[in-house]
């Protein structure tokens, strides 16, 4: 059989990888001149907004989501092992069709709104992220090539994973988030901080894909089929297999525990079925599938109990790095985990709604406590992402599957605004390498508009007006919790919620504090803070004092551009929220 | 003519706005000419938004108070069904009106004549005052200020209840007194809390009845929630608006807040966003949610009158004038939930004229307070020494007006407030406990002569007596230095001296040094540092005073505004 490829449909992902291999092999080949890192930039960018100019073509079209990599309804998998082989003696005919096969094609690809937004967020951030690297390579001893191209295979990975439909391609698109992110962790010659990082992330991700693909082989094993589609229809259905045709098939959601108690009451009792081993040991798979599943994007995503990892890799790595952890890879850590989660697994939401309400009102706490101690400013926004990633599991967890809507929403609200925090991040640590909060005292004497704009951000991540678009975005997440019934966890967010203002609102107050009484300390014991000082004056934006190969030419340019695109975005979000309620799609293709 | 109307109420929330935007705009400010444009800046802006809310209230149509009028309702987030809904009936009006003029009046303190005096925070001269940051900070205030007391949406409403927040914070923090940071991050994290559990009030109501318009709700009177639904947001609405109003035991941010805040931030916070707080009740909790109220009220009126009795006995204990005037705002606040507590139009209205009687008193109260603590240097009442009325004959007669007004003489303001909202305890609601409510009224009445004793015994102390300074002349001279010392001392705490307290210090610095000189009693003139009522401060609190005789022997002229909401609102005929 041959596949037909779409390649409009799977365009975004094939111009990164495109420039991906046009930038190593102009690194290669460029003579070792100082326009060679410009040009290598402004390929980079090109590929990042050739992809997202495809992506908002594929927005902007009408008609039906696209599918690629499809296989016909006669290929379906094989119904010989797990569920497949729990179909009565009747030979595993359901409905008039078999067991795991669904009414027209599964596809491994598909391009519908939860793709392009995913999609978009994935490469407006990566825009950044390259804007952030520009000024990171021209002051640090970096090799260019390798670096953006192992962004460009990030950016690859993090617009394939969500419009991927079967586990297969999902784990291998969020195998290539990763990976490159390790090596680009460690670009950075000679540093110990960086190497260690690495590691770090290495071990962690490595240990959690391990997890993951042991569910997800789990997975299909019981049910035969690796397309997510046919999946969720050969979990649906296999209760309703076994309890006959008459089951209500409502009924069949009620939990895990019930359907194997109802299953082992059924099977007990009626004596003609002979494999009674294999009832018995099957479905409590699933959860035990569910469970490692989730602990696998648990990972990715930085939640408790495996958010351990986040503050040293954070500090560790180079901030644009940093920055695309706390937003790309974790963005897609979502998109894979909602994939599996409502797609796949929809029929289990009484199994893993509880787990995913629990970890979220842990990861929220846990990450805003550890946050509140922090004084350098990475590790701070390395803590209060971890918090932000339990107000995006928040709606999850509760039972009903629309509050997926408002995990997306908060998720693209976030990002917006962590970037942006990001982004002044960056700014300040040309001048200021230790990275401390103290360093942001005064800094809107200094850099007006960079000490406006990181205020912004950060009262914009507390969710307080005039950061309307943050406060938005926690409406939004407390609605659907409030109405899916999920009285505790709203009241724990709310209390996180205080506790994050602390710590958002404390560095706010020192961007606008006078240095003058703190530099005055300082200087009497360390010259270099009063040198710093003084071209202070001039604002952050002078030419950089650290040497490095490329130098410091212009190096504060591209980061003024980030800041301000995250700042228009942010201030977008907050005038007008609809913007993203608008985005968000209402349901998935596979879902169907 | 109506259809320009009808902006009135977006163009008072888009005047302050647009000023402090274009505050915003780089220019250079740091000239004589600067200053003085940003004077007249911030004077123009809070004036225009003063005058538009004149004009409100005159072509506001008394014949239909209840009716709300001014409407503006458009989409804003379809996605969240916040609607950008304005509107003003007879309940909000007052509060309008209230807040736009005392914005107006602190600008004028602020502002007025070369912005030289005590307590002017523009005034040109020292690094570190930053008033351009101060006129933006407040313009910004009052829009959320002004947006509360106008908002018809629920989320709405929310939003603005917290832009206050922020820009509070910093009035504290940065133009604040000593402990400046830690009021700050107290009275932020204190709302804040209160506010994310309004948040869940408020979305609760919206999941069950599936609107957000409080006009529809209020004329559901709480049809589509169950009972206990109603009692769990009448329950977590109330404690968020309690924490702004805040109600004993939800109160303790109040007095650090007060007490560390420059003058017009305490006028501001007492005048204005403690009302916020009641409003909601008055806008919102009762109406919405009546089965709720009805369960709850009794918890209301105990919480309130343990609130009265504990701010009395609280102030009677207190050293610094204005932390017992902010003590004394948990007792009329007391006082106003009561009246809320009883369900009845009498008790309501009492709760509503009571709010805007103890934002005029108060605010003058503060007023003259903040301008005590300028010239002295403390608001220590013992190191004040008394004699206030024969050093400072017109500022001594000033508090001593406000105490009296602020204590319920009859014939004053806050006379009608308190007796009222007893009386409204005497009958309550039909459904409530009469004997409870009797109890509370004792308890209050009670409460109410406590007030009238510390306000007394704070103005023998003060005013009366022989000005002795011989004994708290070293507090005074130390205090300018000392202070700057302490910020040198402590890191933590940069440029206490330019902020407005050091520069007070700094006056009295050159006074007690003269004073060293000639010890012993002094006639009241013989210190040219030591100035009696001033002309902006004259300009800023005269309309207070005239308000204050004005309600305090006409109530009518509020009653009449609010009555016929009052009716509707708690479903009496």
């Amino acid at each position: 059989m041959i596949q037909q490829i779409d390649y409009y449909a799977i365009a975004p992902p094939l111009i990164l990888a495109l420039t991906a291999g046009l930038v190593l092999l102009l690194d290669a080949f460029l003579p070792r001149r100082p326009y060679a890192r410009p040009v290598l930039d402004a390929v980079t960018l090109a590929g990042v907004f050739g992809s997202l100019g495809f992506v908002v073509s594929q927005a902007l079209r009408d008609g039906p989501p696209i599918q690629t990599f499809c296989v016909p309804e006669g290929l379906a998998g094989p119904a010989r092992a797990g569920l497949g082989a729990l179909t009565p003696a009747g030979g595993g005919i359901v409905a008039g069709r078999p067991l795991g096969a669904v009414a027209g094609p599964s596809c491994s690809f598909a391009v519908d709104g939860f793709t392009l937004i995913f999609a978009g967020l994935a490469l407006v951030a990566g825009a950044v992220v390259v804007l952030l690297s520009m000024t990171e390579l021209s002051s640090k001893d970096i090799p260019v090539g390798e670096w953006y191209f192992l962004l460009l295979c990030v950016l690859v990975g993090a617009v394939t994973l969500p419009a991927a439909r079967d586990l297969i391609m999902l784990v291998v698109a969020l195998e290539l988030v990763s990976l490159p992110v390790f090596a680009l962790t460690a670009l950075r010659r000679y540093d110990g901080r960086g190497s260690e990082a690495a590691v770090k992330l290495f071990l962690v991700s490595v240990v959690s894909t391990a997890v993951m693909l042991f569910g997800v082989s789990l997975l299909y094993g019981m049910t035969g089929t690796v397309y997510l589609d046919r999946l969720a229809q050969a979990l649906r259905e296999a209760p309703r297999a076994l309890d006959g045709p008459g089951m209500d098939p409502v009924s069949t959601d009620g939990g895990a525990m019930e359907t194997i108690a109802r299953i082992g009451d059924q099977w007990s009792s009626v004596p003609e079925y002979t494999s009674l081993q294999l009832v018995y040991d099957l479905p409590p798979v699933i959860p035990v599938a569910v469970v490692l599943v989730i602990a696998g994007f648990a990972f990715k995503v930085a939640a408790v109990p495996f958010h351990a990892w986040a503050a040293d890799v954070y500090q560790g790595a180079p901030l644009p790095v940093a920055a695309l952890l706390s937003v790309i890879s974790k963005a897609a850590g979502f998109a894979g985990l909602i994939l599996v989660l409502v797609a796949a697994l929809h029929s289990q939401i009484a199994t893993w709604a509880p787990i995913i309400a629990i970890v979220a009102a842990l990861t929220m706490t846990a990450g805003n406590l550890l946050a509140l101690r922090q004084r350098n400013a990475v590790r701070l926004l390395a803590w209060s992402s971890v918090a932000q990633s339990g107000y995006i599991l928040a709606p999850l967890g509760v039972e009903t599957p629309e509050a997926v809507g408002a995990s997306i929403t908060y998720l693209v609200f976030y990002a917006a605004m962590n970037l942006g925090a990001f982004t002044v991040v960056m700014l300040v640590s040309r001048r200021r390498e230790r990275g401390e909060l103290d360093d942001y005292r005064g800094l809107v004497f200094r850099n007006p508009a960079a000490g406006l704009a990181l205020a912004f951000f950060l009262i914009c991540l507390a969710g307080l007006p005039p950061g309307l678009a943050g406060l938005f975005a926690k409406i939004v997440v407390f609605r659907e919790i409030v109405d899916g019934g999920g009285a505790w966890l709203a009241i724990v967010m709310a209390v996180n919620t205080v506790i994050g203002l602390y710590y958002y609102v404390a560095w706010a107050a020192r961007i606008f504090t006078p240095v003058r009484a703190a530099a005055d300390g300082t200087a009497a014991a360390d010259g270099t803070a009063a040198r710093e000082a003084d071209p202070a004056a001039a604002g952050e934006s002078g030419t950089g004092a650290v040497p490095g190969v490329g130098g410091a030419r212009g190096g504060w340019l591209p980061v003024g551009a980030a800041i301000v695109l995250t700042g228009v975005v942010a201030l977008a979000f907050s005038v007008a929220p609809q913007l993203v309620l608008d985005l968000v799609p209402a349901f998935f293709t596979a879902s169907r | 003519m109506t259809s320009l109307m009808n902006w009135l109420p977006i163009m008072l929330l888009g005047v302050p706005l647009a000023g402090a935007v274009a505050l915003i705009v780089p220019s250079r400010p740091d000239g004589a000419a600067g200053g003085r444009s940003l004077r007249v800046h911030g004077l123009a802006v809070s004036g225009i938004t003063f005058a538009l809310s004149v004009v409100l209230a005159v072509a506001f149509d008394y014949g239909d108070a209840a009716r709300v009028q001014f409407e503006t309702d458009m989409a804003w987030i379809p996605g969240l069904d916040l609607r950008f809904h304005l509107g003003v009936d007879g309940i909000s009006l007052p509060l309008v009106v209230l807040t736009a003029l005392l914005t107006f009046l602190c600008f004028v303190y602020l502002s007025w004549g070369k912005a030289d005096g005590p307590g002017q925070l523009l005034r040109p001269a020292p690094a570190g005052t930053r008033p351009r940051a101060l006129v933006f900070t407040l313009l910004v205030l009052e829009v959320g200020m002004i947006g509360t007391f106008l908002a018809l949406d629920l989320l709405l409403f929310f939003v603005f209840f917290e832009i206050v927040l922020i820009p509070m914070y910093f009035v504290i923090a940065i133009w604040g007194g000593r402990a400046r940071r830690t009021a700050a991050i107290k009275f932020i994290l204190y709302t804040l809390l209160g506010s994310v559990v309004l948040l869940l009030g408020l979305l609760l109501i919206w999941a069950q009845t599936g609107t957000l318009d409080v006009i529809a709700l209020a004329r559901a009177q709480g049809t589509g929630m169950s009972r206990s639904v109603q009692i769990i947001a009448f329950v977590a609405v109330g404690i968020g608006l309690a924490v702004k109003t805040p109600m004993w035991p939800l109160h303790t941010w109040l007095p650090d807040a007060h007490t560390e805040a420059p003058t017009v931030g305490s006028v501001l916070l007492a005048g204005v966003l403690l009302k916020m707080g009641t409003y909601g009740f008055a806008r919102i909790a009762i109406p919405v949610l009546p089965d709720g109220a009805a369960a709850v009220a009794p918890w209301l009126g105990a919480f309130a009158v343990v609130g009265i009795i504990y701010g009395a006995l609280a102030c009677l204990a207190q050293r610094d004038l204005k932390r017992m005037i902010a003590y004394s705002s948990i007792g009329h606040m007391g006082f106003v939930l009561l009246g809320f507590a009883t369900l009845t139009p009498v008790g309501v209205n009492a709760a509503l004229f009571g709010n805007i009687a103890h934002g005029l008193i108060t605010g003058l109260l503060f007023f003259v307070a903040g301008a005590v603590k300028e010239r002295y240097g403390t608001a220590d009442m013992p190191a004040l020494g008394g004699g206030m009325l024969s050093r400072l004959p017109h500022l001594g007669s000033l508090l001593t007006f406000a105490c009296i007004a602020s204590l319920g003489l009859p014939g004053l303001a806050g006379f009608w407030g308190e007796m009222l909202a007893l009386l409204g305890a005497f009958e309550p609601a039909p459904g409530l406990s009469r004997p409870l409510f009797l109890t509370f009224m004792a308890v209050g009445g009670i409460g109410a002569v406590l007030t009238a004793a510390y306000f007394l015994v704070m103005l023998s102390r003060v005013t009366h007596g022989r000005p002795v300074d011989t004994v708290h002349v070293p507090a005074l001279a130390g205090s300018g230095p000392a202070e700057e010392a302490v910020a040198a001392d402590y890191g933590t705490l940069p440029l206490t001296g330019t902020s407005g307290a050091g520069a007070g210090g700094s006056a009295d610095e050159d006074d007690s040094g003269r004073r060293d000189g000639q010890p012993g009693p002094r006639a009241a003139g013989d210190a040219a540092g030591f100035r009696d009522v001033m002309r902006h401060e004259l300009v800023a609190w005269t309309p207070l005073v005239g308000l204050i005789l004005l309600f305090g022997l006409w109530p009518k002229a509020l009653l009449l505004v609010t009555d016929p909401v009052v009716r509707t609102l708690v479903g009496a005929p």
